[in-house]
């Protein structure tokens, strides 16, 4: 058996390594052996068997389930992070562990067998990932990269009380189809639908993606949506429920992607739109809707990656990436124009792209099923997802108006990653046999038919229409520096009317509260037991002033306090020598032992 | 383009889409294919899941229709719904 390490474990613990490889050349070595040895690894596992399985506090931890659905997701895991790498290779190093660390714990979710791994290995993701978005080392990747975990981490929490719950209905820790029944499977599906970006659970992605490091952004597409969609597939296969929440995902992100003039973030938007046909397809259910959904988040990983590699490139090498400052770059940086209209054909779904071969089985699952609304809705998404991605993103950066910038083109070894997806983008359009042939069910799925094709050229070219018309008649909204409010305003304003609720009138009930506790009333007491007659006679006599009216009254008890202040306290020893106070105890004493007794 | 050609005095390279023929001949050949795409559905033997599918040319209405409604709704509904100054979350 060639597969003898857990899938997760190469990235995982090759990752900690890293830190400790000073010479550059042998630490960029190691670095991409990391992923190669993950996917020979993961080629080498025989398929249907439980693996790495033991007993824990009397469950059963699995961490290699190998069979038809885990496996292409570990394939198309580990082929992205090793084009990150590459991608990343003139890195910080810390950024390097952090992204093996976040690629090896998505293999770990992807081959756990039961719940509880899955669990830790979300976390670990969760913090790898905002540690990626921290590498954008900027206040605004700082701030997001906050929210980011903090969504991520409440995600975790009801995915936890989810299982926990779970586990106590079922009494097994058995990561398999739950469906949705009670509160268990709710908790869960919440968890990962975080993760998977449903509408309203999604801000976290357009806040945090757009503001990581050029390199992080690449990772971050890939293993956490999609990790999502996978656990989606495993246990909510068939839900009618995801159907209707897929449908959402594909529609809105395209408003916003037309609007948005940071570009990483029209990308990120249109992630979103992806991953709703993953979801539409999880709800479809059926084997054909399922192998497309699977087939498309393989596709998806590869064009998507590509497209932010590009933008990544864009990015690094002008310093900017809002539409406003971008455009005219294919003068200088033409193969990396190349390589993103590679990316967008393929998001677009043109014919002999990845996107055509994978995104076709989902809507013709929803055909089958004759779910005509669905069906429309996914058209519409197809001809937006061309409109935002397809034709936005390489014309306002590449073409559009020239922005004077001249940067150089990018590096090698950005350009090999990007070469490398884009001739997965390709291959896999033109032979999708081959990727067919790693689907979880069987397939006899054609693709290339003429109606299909003529169909679709139709759909894009008369949607290029649109926009070329659009454009040419200054109705195409102009791009604008602003800020699009979407479901995050909720948390990030909510969180701010929080805290001024708690500074401003909670935090005065507050003050108040502790004066009276840990002030007035000891204070009081204080006063009282260093010299009871005194301070009773001030209090009283404060208590008559007030209530006096006649001022000089008034002034003669004011006059009174005054002296008693003065004289306060008393010497104890005046009024409190031995004897008294021996008589005072024995009658404390008599009075206890009275009550003891008749009580 | 034209600033192009002043930013350092020197005549600069004139790259494909400098010269305005060949946006032209490119939005040429897009209406080309356009042409060609509808004339081509005509002969082709279809099977539809649904009904519409089988007018001439749906697809095609259907891409252009959804995208400029998609464009506008963005544009005068979205855009004043949720546009905001650019520092609106750091005030």
């Amino acid at each position: 058996m060639i597969g003898s390490i857990p899938p997760a474990f190469v990235l995982l613990f090759g990752a900690l390594l890293i830190p400790f490889l000073k010479n550059r050349t042998l630490r960029n070595g190691y670095i991409l052996l990391l992923p190669v040895v993950s996917l020979i690894n993961i080629i080498g596992l025989p398929p249907g068997v439980e693996s790495w399985v033991w007993i824990f506090l009397g469950h059963k931890i699995i961490l290699g389930r190998v069979d038809a659905l885990s496996l292409p997701f570990g394939y198309i895991f580990s082929l992205a992070a090793l084009i990150g790498a590459i991608y990343s290779l003139e890195g910080r190093s810390d950024e390097h562990v952090a992204a093996m660390l976040y690629g090896g714990s998505a293999l770990g979710a992807v081959f756990a067998g039961d719940f509880l791994s899955l669990f830790v290995f979300c976390e670990i993701m969760a913090f790898a990932a905002a540690y990626l978005v921290w590498a954008g080392r900027t206040p605004a990747s700082y701030q997001a990269g906050l929210r980011y975990l903090l969504v991520h981490l409440f995600g975790g929490l009801c995915l936890l009380v989810g299982i926990i719950i779970h586990v106590q209905e079922t009494g097994s820790v058995a990561f398999n189809a739950l469906g949705l029944s009670g509160l268990s499977s709710y908790l869960i599906l919440i968890g990962f639908g975080i993760n998977a970006a449903f509408p309203l659970l999604h801000a976290w992605l357009p806040d945090a993606y757009p503001e990581a490091s050029a390199t992080g952004t690449v990772f971050l597409s890939v293993f956490t949506t999609k990790t999502a969609v996978y656990v989606l597939a495993r246990s909510f296969a068939g839900v009618d429920l995801l159907i209707w929440i897929g449908a959402a995902m594909v529609t809105f992100p395209i408003f916003y992607a037309v609007i948005e003039n940071n570009l990483r973030r029209v990308l990120s938007y249109s992630l979103i739109n992806q991953v709703g046909f993953m979801v539409v397809g999880v709800g479809i259910g059926t084997e054909l809707a399922l192998n497309g959904t699977v087939a498309h988040a393989f596709s998806h990983i590869l064009y998507k990656a590509l497209l932010f590699m590009s933008m990544g490139a864009v990015l690094q090498q002008t310093g900017k990436i809002n539409a406003t400052d971008l455009g005219g770059l294919y003068r200088t940086m033409p193969l990396t124009t190349i390589f993103c209209i590679i990316g967008a054909a393929s998001i677009s779904g043109v014919p002999l792209f990845s996107g055509f071969i994978s995104k076709a089985m989902v809507i013709s699952a929803a055909g089958i099923g004759q779910l005509g609304f669905i069906w429309f809705v996914l058209i519409f998404a197809s001809a937006g997802v061309f409109h935002h991605s397809g034709i936005k993103i390489p014309f306002f950066a590449f073409f559009g108006h020239d922005s004077g910038l001249r940067p150089k083109e990018a590096p090698l070894n950005m350009l090999i990653a990007m070469g490398i997806a884009a001739f997965f983008c390709i291959a896999i359009g033109i032979f999708p046999g081959y990727l067919y042939s790693i689907l979880p069910y069987p397939i006899d799925y054609v693709p290339y038919t003429a109606a299909h094709v003529v169909d679709q050229l139709q759909l894009l070219f008369f949607s290029a229409l649109a926009f070329t018309l659009l454009i040419l008649s200054g109705i195409y909204p102009a791009e604008m520096r602003c800020v699009n409010l979407d479901a995050d305003w909720f948390y990030r304003k909510g969180a701010k009317a929080f805290m001024s609720l708690l500074n401003n009138p909670l935090a005065r009930v507050g003050d108040a509260l502790r004066r009276l506790v840990f002030d007035l009333i000891p204070g009081g007491l204080l006063q009282f037991s260093r010299d009871p007659v005194s301070s009773i006679r001030i209090t009283s006599e404060s208590i008559l002033r007030n209530l006096s009216h006649s001022p000089a009254r008034q002034a003669y008890l004011s006059e009174e306090i005054k002296r008693a202040r003065e004289n306060y306290p008393h010497d104890l020893k005046k009024h409190w020598t031995v004897a008294p106070t021996a008589t005072w105890i024995v009658l404390l004493l008599l009075a206890y032992l009275i009550i003891y007794y008749f009580f | 383009m034209v600033t192009d050609k002043k930013q350092d005095g020197q005549a600069r390279k004139e790259y494909l889409f400098d010269k305005p023929e060949n946006v032209k001949r490119l939005l040429w050949s897009l209406y080309g294919c356009l042409i060609g795409l509808i004339l081509i559905d005509l002969f082709i033997p279809k099977h539809p899941f649904f009904p519409w599918e089988e007018y001439p040319s749906f697809y095609a209405a259907y891409g252009f229709v959804s995208c400029v409604l998609l464009v506008l709704a963005a544009k005068y509904i979205l855009r004043k719904m949720v546009k905001r100054r650019e520092d609106y979350y750091d005030r």
